[in-house]
């Protein structure tokens, strides 16, 4: 718990370490909400321009520069230990994996001339392939 | 067995009379612990987050349709909504941090203002589109679209809908419970620089419920 008995600095920029937590300046937090206002503005507006397939990719990214923003300054993430961080980051690798399977694996089990036609195109990339082997 | 949290006797601005743990260390282990309970409410939603993303990848036109049945202005009014209570929660622990617990009751009081605003506009929201006839598990009154193919994948979509923003409602009626109750504790004077515990993980809780929305309202109301 070494964070704690730092030497406190105050003033400018990233705050101080308090008695307990860390200590942020009001004109951060201020700067913060401006901006997560600012972003909401451009997701909208970003959705009003069709980017195609890219159109929840852009979505998603905005989002996600909005969530790290709550969470690294808000919740204070920033000025917390490795500890924290790995609790904070080890359900969104648990939920990329998820994704990752269900799309890896749902080709295959749309309906029954979905799942032909896929199985059919792998089978035939993988007959190119060996061939060319 | 005397937990500290909800013990009647205790002194102003004293953290409650842990015997086995010093003060900075019972702080970081409240802290640490509203951190994993987090990480599982990531998990929870996650399913739905998941579920979303697979059936609008096997219906991409159909969501297109229906989520245009949802006003994105509502949305985004919501979206502001809290995001200015998150900013308000923040500022309830500086306050905290301050030895000031005037302004603790003061900006947990506009946060749960915000709560409650966005539950009132989402009643509406829901009951709006319910005299519409979409309710869970239907799919509305629309006939251009009567395929049954489309029918069904529209019915998923305001599936999709109603749970995952009625998990999220239910846990901003929550969170406004446990700032509720930290607000109660600072207008008795209960926080300090050295003790304002129940402040930060209530204030975490609902930057997390903040959170959700954030991937929410693009996710239904625009990119759908």
């Amino acid at each position: 718990m070494s964070a704690h008995h730092h030497d406190s600095h105050s003033g400018h920029g990233e705050g101080f370490h308090g008695e307990l937590g860390h200590v942020v300046p009001y004109k951060t937090y201020l700067a913060i909400l401006i901006w997560l206002l600012i972003l909401t503005v451009v997701t909208v507006a970003a959705a009003q321009v069709d980017f195609g397939a890219m159109n929840a990719v852009v979505a998603m990214i905005i989002a996600s520069i909005k969530a790290l923003l709550v969470a690294t300054i808000f919740m204070h993430l920033k000025f917390e230990n490795p500890v924290t961080w790995l609790y904070a980051l080890f359900p969104i690798v648990l939920l990329a994996i998820l994704l990752a399977g269900l799309f890896i694996d749902n080709p295959f089990r749309t309906d029954p001339q979905h799942a032909t036609e896929a199985a059919q195109h792998a089978a035939n990339r993988l007959a190119v392939i060996l061939r060319i082997g | 067995m005397s937990h500290g949290l909800f013990r009647t006797e205790w002194v102003a601005g004293e953290p409650p009379d842990i015997h086995h743990m010093d003060v900075p260390t019972a702080y970081d282990a409240a802290k640490l612990g509203m951190w994993l309970f987090l990480a599982t409410e990531i998990l929870l939603f996650g399913g739905l987050f998941a579920a979303y993303a697979l059936f609008h990848w096997a219906y991409p036109t159909e969501f297109h349709h229906a989520s245009k049945e949802l006003n994105w202005k509502i949305g985004a009014f919501n979206t502001c909504v809290l995001l200015i209570s998150s900013f308000y929660a923040a500022l309830s622990v500086d306050a905290a941090q301050h030895n000031n617990n005037k302004k603790v009751v003061r900006y947990l009081l506009i946060t749960l203002g915000c709560g409650l605003i966005f539950l009132v506009v989402k009643y509406f929201e829901w009951t709006g589109k319910a005299s519409h006839g979409l309710f869970p598990g239907t799919s509305g009154e629309h006939g251009a679209f009567n395929s049954p193919e489309f029918n069904h994948s529209y019915r998923m979509f305001f599936g999709l809908y109603y749970c995952m923003t009625g998990l999220h409602a239910l846990h901003v009626i929550i969170g406004m419970a446990i700032l509720a109750w930290a607000a109660n504790l600072a207008r008795k004077g209960r926080f300090s620089k050295r003790y304002y515990t129940p402040v930060e993980v209530g204030a975490l809780y609902w930057h997390l419920v903040d959170l959700i929305w954030i991937y929410l309202f693009p996710l239904l109301y625009l990119v759908g």
